[in-house]
């Protein structure tokens, strides 16, 4: 008997085959291979989780929480993320219909976009940005369309910009600040002005805010904070950057209650629930105090100080990034490509960054750089960097 | 103390081989300003002293023992306990002395070669002195965690993948 032919052909779907694997990928391999890297290329905290965090998540297992939670999260914590919001970011929750604990902001940010987003409708994603924001929305059936912010604006979206890109199949806008890549910020009233062509437009908003709390020259304004837009805004955030919890992949979405609704169907039928121990973890994590958010933003401040510093000292042109712990500086002098300059960095000095043009339109001719290392290595790579730059000065 | 002077201080406990120039940058101050600051917080006797933690069990031969020893002693009329102490932390094997409440008056940290010297200090030295009235003596066997250094666990080895989004 023969056996039946495996389906050779056709075998992927159209949807996979359409989005390209991560441009990160490549360099992570290249760094991957090579001893003494220095890594400016990490887009996590070099803090480990606070003891008592992980803590309270041993205890909880301990005590046998092993099971699903509800779908949308454990009740307590997310009365914790409602209270957290609104005391912090003046952004007011209702932990019961507005709020879902999810496996990470990324997480949110599928199921934000899966709920919302027709086939053929478009989204505007603002970048540079972070990598997953065009491939979620391909893969919902949307039609993602690029704003690349400038750096004459420190890489901040304006009203002209967001307008240009409006088409009558404009669904939403996925806006992320503080930014990564470049470590921008946008104040309120630097956000104001898009709210009229947001509104004039009817157009949703995907507000990525999971560095919110890493904003070092001005409080956080969030994007559901300003009048009018908590209606239409979904709103995306976790524990990952603040709280040094990147591994415990949880993370939160706030919306309308009839988007979170929606959200909570794909949430339950892909995921049942966030896992139990991380958001036992979480818990611990809000209900502590903020005094190790707080030297951990101090410390990463007096970090973004001594890169910007360094970076001019050494002939980059860099503006000053007001939140996240990316620096996003300009290589063009150099005459090289981002990823040129990122390779020839690599293989020449073994100092790993992230060329910019991975990060969407608008990052080509910068790279990123993570500060989120120790001071020593920061020094170190800071003299590569430095000796790199005078050996391809022309 | 001010805001910056503060920052700075706790910067340089934390790390005291950071130099000037770094300082500066991470504060955003002028070097001079930083150098002003130290110079004064030295002369303060604010920074009593810059030094390395040093896991000295790591070192071959120079382990070395160390002992923690509870110290009941009468009080004088006038100086209180800071006479005897006095005598006490004037001995250079004495590493840290400290006045504390409770079931004895004070702690004494006392580095030596071996077990022996301790005991001797502790017999000729310290018990001989007029006003104390007894000591407990303990050695310490091993150190996990010493001015807020972790010293074996590893927990500060970077576990992240090299490159990520």
């Amino acid at each position: 008997m023969s056996t039946p032919s495996v389906r050779k052909t056709n075998r992927l779907s159209d949807a996979v085959q359409h989005i390209q694997p991560s441009g990160i990928r490549r360099f992570f391999d290249m760094a991957s291979t090579m001893d003494d890297v220095i890594s400016l290329g990490v887009g996590e905290p070099d803090f480990v989780t606070p003891w008592n965090v992980r803590e309270a998540s041993i205890d909880s297992m301990e005590r046998g929480y092993t099971a699903y939670t509800a779908n949308p999260g454990i009740p307590e914590l997310r009365q914790e993320i409602s209270k957290y919001l609104n005391e912090r970011f003046e952004t007011p929750y209702d932990p019961e219909r507005e709020i879902i604990v999810t496996a990470g902001a990324s997480e949110a940010i599928d199921i934000a976009v899966r709920s919302t987003v027709n086939p053929g409708e478009e989204v505007i994603i603002v970048e540079p940005g972070f990598v997953s924001y065009a491939p979620v929305v391909s893969l919902a059936g949307g039609t993602p369309v690029s704003i690349g912010t400038k750096k004459e604006n420190e890489f901040k979206l304006t009203k002209e910009e967001l307008e240009a890109a409006v088409t009558p199949n404009t669904k939403a806008v996925m806006i992320s600040f503080p930014n990564n890549p470049t470590g921008a910020v946008m104040t309120k009233e630097e956000l104001e002005p898009l709210v009229d062509v947001i509104e004039r437009h009817d157009l949703l908003v995907f507000s990525d805010e999971i560095y919110a709390e890493l904003s070092y020259d001005n409080e956080h304004c969030s994007l559901a904070a300003l009048p009018g837009m908590k209606d239409r805004t979904i709103l995306i955030s976790g524990f990952s950057k603040a709280f040094a919890m990147t591994g415990w992949r949880l993370g939160f979405v706030c919306a309308p209650a009839d988007i979170t609704a929606a959200m909570l169907k794909i949430h339950q039928y892909i995921l049942m629930c966030a896992s139990t121990p991380a958001q036992f973890g979480a818990l611990e994590a809000l209900r502590s105090g903020r005094d190790d958010v707080e030297r951990m933003i101090t410390s990463y401040k007096q970090r973004r100080n001594y890169i910007v510093k360094s970076f001019a000292e050494i002939g980059l042109s860099c503006h000053v990034p007001g939140g996240a712990f990316y620096a996003f500086p300009s290589i063009e002098s150099t005459g090289m490509n981002s990823e040129q300059f990122a390779e020839g960095l690599l293989k020449e000095e073994h100092v790993a960054v992230v060329p910019g043009g991975v990060f969407g339109e608008g990052g080509e001719g910068h790279i990123r750089c993570s500060y989120a290392t120790s001071m020593e290595s920061l020094e170190t790579a800071l003299d590569r960097m430095g000796r790199f730059l005078r050996r391809h000065s022309s | 103390m001010e805001k910056h002077e503060l920052e700075i201080l706790k910067l340089v406990e934390d790390n005291g081989r950071l130099g000037v120039p770094a300082i500066a940058k991470m504060v955003d101050r002028k070097e001079e300003e930083v150098q002003a600051v130290l110079n004064k917080l030295e002369k303060e006797n604010v920074i009593v002293s810059y030094a390395a933690v040093v896991n000295w069990s790591k070192v071959e031969e120079q382990e070395g023992v160390t002992a923690m020893i509870d110290v009941k002693v009468t009080p004088q009329r006038g100086v209180g306990f800071d006479e005897v102490a006095e005598r006490i932390y004037r001995f250079p094997e004495v590493k840290a002395l400290y006045l504390v409440s409770g079931a004895y008056d004070l702690s004494v940290v006392i580095d030596g070669k071996t077990m022996s010297e301790i005991a001797g200090f502790v017999s000729e030295k310290l018990s001989t002195l007029e006003s104390v009235i007894s000591t407990t003596t303990h050695f310490r066997l091993k150190t996990y965690k010493h001015d807020g250094v972790v010293f074996e666990d590893g927990e500060d080895d970077d576990k992240r993948i090299v490159v990520s989004p």
